[in-house]
């Protein structure tokens, strides 16, 4: 996973400016970023703080930092270093001050770009890692450069193993459970634009938006190679009617955005919907509202996709809770789209979004494409909007077939896409594109669950939490706690069979990456307290109390911060 | 021999489209003497001479008085956002070339809350014809002022008349990068409204025509001045541009030889204020269009999609132990 700053060039040594990565080793399949860190490697100390603070350390973390600041020709600079070594020793973190420049001088005369390197090699010699392995894959990302690049970096590599081997006492042997079928390892936005390609999508119109752009970026890079076209409008309102008329000329099309691009499109997605134009939106979602936090992982616009524009206006959402997900997401969503003339929206998150993980590597069939554009004539007598009593369905009409002109409005209209003065077609219009939905909603299951069938408390969550959240679960039930958890990924509509689950539970709780008031602020209370999304969607549709617990960091949340909630929630029912 | 030729012959007959082939069944709501109705006219006309395909033709527009046009047109019709009708346009256009793609706007649709997409669209330079039905006043929402609205004009939201010099859509047009065809009609002279429209059709590339469109129920004067002295109208005739007939020669002394190539020029004459020109004021037949610069080199078939994904996955698939991958190198 990564940490990205605010800023493309933040402050050196500020606490805000704290950019990294976070790897979480393990035997088995890792479905999340786990819980505190036990070793970090820093470069500074400023920003180690920022993760102190941030509670992202165990208390006996492993600290290896860069030690040149002892001696900063500044003595600010060398005071704070010492103060915060102190303070790191005394709280009991073990900490290791390490010469990483010092070391790759001898090597290069930059040590700022050669020390990452350095790095590499020390972790792979505390995670007994194969060397020659680690050599490779340098030989691999430096293929294009210069030969003379690849042998520094690979000296650079060697330098850390040794001084790693020589001067630590630190080693872990975490055994590689080597792959039984081809995986392939990329982050969620790579997942997104390989998802859209596969899914037969030929447009893809959007605005760049942290975090959604580099889907767009590594799409731009791939989808001409199969004919098609990235375009990058003037505004995400641009974007998305550019999506709608290019769907509207026989393919379905995309637009991909994140919070504030989301409330832009809103107009324009409302008109999909009244005039059944398919339409694919992902929301790579951050926090918010406002700017909020462009780079930080939030789930707050469950509501938005769902009720964002005015007016009732039905549409599909759905949220990947894997960077698997997030490559077949897409291709689901085109094809509902495209059978039933509705708006998807599909959500992701900023942790989705640069996070990596391997997945099966997917075996291309023929049925995620779409059809070529139907040009045939359309029978004599056809409607536009002949919708399906019992449906809702309507065939569309696409440019270029004969017979089939009409003129597709924005407006309450009839059958024939007339504009409707009569009080009762706008009834018919409204009744017809929600009962979409529920024939849509007849091909749903609900979703299994993780755990046991019943017990005392169910968790429930959508998105990108699953990992966390079943990890919690199985630590709870070798704990013998009878938890089991559920997660969402139709939100509208939702399953049948939902209703009777929460039913099988003595508590039901929403874990969510969204805001919900706390009790323990005086004035909140039953009667103001607001909920999650998730939560308050579950309580008004099956009439059952369900409770909920949300943190808005900017983080993922971790399994054990998970575990504690639903430990307390279950001391709270005795 | 004979008999291929008849049938030949019987179709094209059959395939003639008269203009009631482009006439809907719905009959124009507009105000009586309102100028759309002259536009909805001209432009019925041309897809008759033109001979286009009523399913091969899409009207787009946004809402506005003007925007109601694509209902009265027997052909596709898009009639969707206040101000989002270029960017459909452009989407419906992108991926299929073969469709020929008309816009309706009107003042407020196209200078005001579509202003971002008319700068864009005009640099985009998609190949669609664009008609801003510019009545200097909101029609449908009943008389506020627009941006093209001149100064001191009294409206529903300037009871005390306007306080800033209107947007010259002209001008604007004509200062932005990749202008390919920038023309003004007026609906009262329909001859050359049909022309300049027919003109604008016929030029490859992004065509905007300006017309100046009375709107008689809210500002039944606005137009007057030039519209009963034809000396305050200007002709721009040119071999390149419109030709005269006789009788319009006569009537409409005013003239200017203007090249439609010369954009100083063009730039000039649209900034006068007194007088009203009117015809082709710039046309570059060399800019490229955006659908032609973005067309795929390969069309997008499934053996394609297989291989380009088949290579992206190779980029980052781990293979299990017994792959030769690791022992290769
Ligand atoms: C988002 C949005 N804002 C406002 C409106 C209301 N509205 C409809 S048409 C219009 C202006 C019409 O003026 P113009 O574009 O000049 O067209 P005309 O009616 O004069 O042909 C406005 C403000 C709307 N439909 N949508
Ligand atoms: S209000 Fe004006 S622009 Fe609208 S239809 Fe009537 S005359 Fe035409």
């Amino acid at each position: 996973m990564e940490i990205i700053p605010a800023e493309i060039q933040p402050p050196a040594r500020s606490i805000a400016g704290a950019s990294g990565n976070r790897i979480r080793l393990a035997s088995e399949r890792v479905t999340n970023g786990g819980d505190g860190a036990d070793l970090v490697i820093a470069f500074n100390e400023q920003v180690l703080l920022s993760r102190v603070r941030a509670n992202e350390l165990n208390q006996d973390c492993i600290i290896l930092l860069e030690d040149k600041w002892r001696t900063d020709q500044d003595a600010d600079i060398a005071a704070a270093y010492a103060t915060v070594c102190d303070e790191l020793t005394a709280s009991g973190y073990r900490l290791h001050e390490v010469p990483m420049e010092e070391e790759c001088l001898k090597l290069v005369p930059d040590p700022r770009r050669g020390k990452n390197m350095f790095a590499l090699g020390m972790l792979c010699s505390i995670y007994s890692m194969d060397l020659e392995l680690a050599r490779e894959q340098v030989r691999f990302t430096f293929r294009k450069k210069d030969e003379k690049i690849t042998l520094r970096n690979i000296e650079l590599l060697e330098a850390g193993w040794n001084w790693a081997k020589a001067n630590l006492d630190i080693k872990f042997t975490i055994p590689a459970s080597r792959p039984r079928e081809p995986q392939i390892v990329v982050n969620g936005n790579t997942a997104l634009a390989l998802g859209v390609v596969a899914s037969g999508m030929e447009v893809c119109a959007m605005y760049p938006i942290t975090p959604a752009t580099s889907a767009s970026h590594y799409l731009s890079e791939i989808f001409e190679k199969v004919g098609c076209v990235v375009h990058q409008a003037e505004d995400e309102i641009a974007a998305c009617a550019f999506a709608v008329g290019a769907s509207y000329a026989g393919k379905c099309a995309l637009t991909i955005t994140s919070g504030p691009g989301l409330s832009l499109k809103q107009e324009v997605i409302g008109l999909a919907v009244m005039s059944e134009i398919p339409l694919v939106v992902i929301d790579v979602q951050r926090g918010g509202p406002s700017t909020g936090q462009p780079t930080k992982v939030e789930q707050g616009d469950l509501f938005a996709a769902m009720f964002g524009g005015h007016g009732d206006a039905p549409k599909i959402v759905m949220a990947a809770s894997t960077i698997e997900d997030c490559f077949y997401s897409v291709i689901t969503a085109r094809k509902i789209a495209e059978t039933f003339n509705m708006v998807v929206v599909v959500l992701t998150d900023a942790s989705l979004a640069t996070a990596q993980q391997p997945f099966p590597r997917p075996h291309f069939s023929e049925q995620w494409l779409a059809p070529p554009v139907d040009q045939s004539a359309i029978a004599s007598g056809a409607r536009p909007y002949d919708w399906d009593p019992k449906t809702g369905l309507a065939t569309r009409f696409i440019p270029g077939q004969p017979n089939g002109m009409h003129c597709l409005t924005g407006l309450a209209h009839d059958r024939d896409s007339h504009v409707a003065y009569d009080p009762d077609i706008n009834q018919e219009g409204i009744r017809h594109r929600g009962l979409k939905l529920a024939a849509f909603q007849k091909t749903l299951k609900a979703p299994a669950l993780f755990g046991g069938e019943e017990g005392d408390l169910l968790l429930v969550g959508w998105g990108s939490t699953k990992g966390a959240i079943e990890e919690a679960v199985t630590r709870l039930r070798e704990e013998g706690q009878a938890v089991s958890a559920m997660h969402f990924k139709f939100l509208q509509p939702m399953a049948s069979g939902i209703e009777d689950v929460l039913h099988r539970f003595k508590k039901v709780m929403t874990i969510e990456n969204n805001w919900c008031d706390q009790f323990d602020d005086g004035l909140i209370d039953g009667e103001n307290r607001r909920y999650t999304a998730l939560a308050m969607l579950l309580r008004s549709r099956f009439l059952v109390d369900v409770d909920c617990w949300g943190e808005v960091r900017g983080q993922p949340i971790k399994p054990g911060t998970i575990a504690t909630v639903a430990r307390d929630a279950m001391n709270g029912m005795r | 021999m004979s008999a291929p030729l008849t049938e030949c012959l019987l179709r094209t007959i059959d395939e003639h489209y008269s203009l009631q082939d482009y006439q809907s069944d719905i009959s124009p709501r507009w105000c009586t003497g309102c100028g759309d109705n002259g536009i909805l006219t001209a432009v019925q006309r041309l897809c008759r001479d033109e001979q286009l395909p009523p399913e091969k033709t899409v009207f787009v527009s946004g809402i506005g008085c003007s925007s109601r046009l694509p209902h009265y047109m027997n052909a596709y019709g898009f009639h969707g956002l206040h101000g989002r009708a270029l960017p459909v346009a452009e989407g419906i256009k992108m991926r299929r070339p073969d469709l020929h793609v008309f816009v309706s706007t009107g003042d407020g649709d196209c200078c005001s809350i579509g202003a971002a997409h008319w700068i864009h669209a005009i640099r985009y330079n998609m190949n669609m014809t664009v008609l801003l039905h510019d009545n200097q006043v909101y029609g449908l929402t009943k008389k506020q002022a627009s941006p093209t609205s001149p100064r001191g004009l009294k409206s529903n939201t300037t009871p005390s008349g306007t306080w800033l010099d209107p947007i010259n859509p002209l001008t604007t047009s004509l200062g932005v990068a990749n202008v390919s065809f920038i023309a003004q009609a007026v609906d009262w002279i329909p001859e050359l409204l049909y022309d300049i429209i027919e003109q604008a059709y016929r030029h490859k590339g992004f065509s905007l025509v300006r017309i100046l469109q009375r709107c008689p129920e809210f500002l039944p004067t606005l137009f007057d001045p030039w519209v009963r002295n034809p000396a305050s109208t200007r002709l721009l005739v040119h071999e390149d541009g419109i030709q005269l007939s006789a009788a319009l020669s006569k009537t409409y002394r005013n003239q200017e030889v203007h090249d439609p190539g010369n954009i100083h020029r063009a730039r000039e004459v649209s900034s006068l204020t007194e007088e009203i020109p009117v015809g082709i004021l710039y046309r570059d037949d060399d800019v490229p269009c955006y659908e032609d610069l973005r067309e795929g080199e390969r069309p997008n078939t499934p053996g394609l999609v297989r291989t380009v994904l088949d290579e992206e996955f190779d980029k980052f698939t781990i293979w299990p132990e017994e792959q030769p991958t690791d022992a290769a190198n």
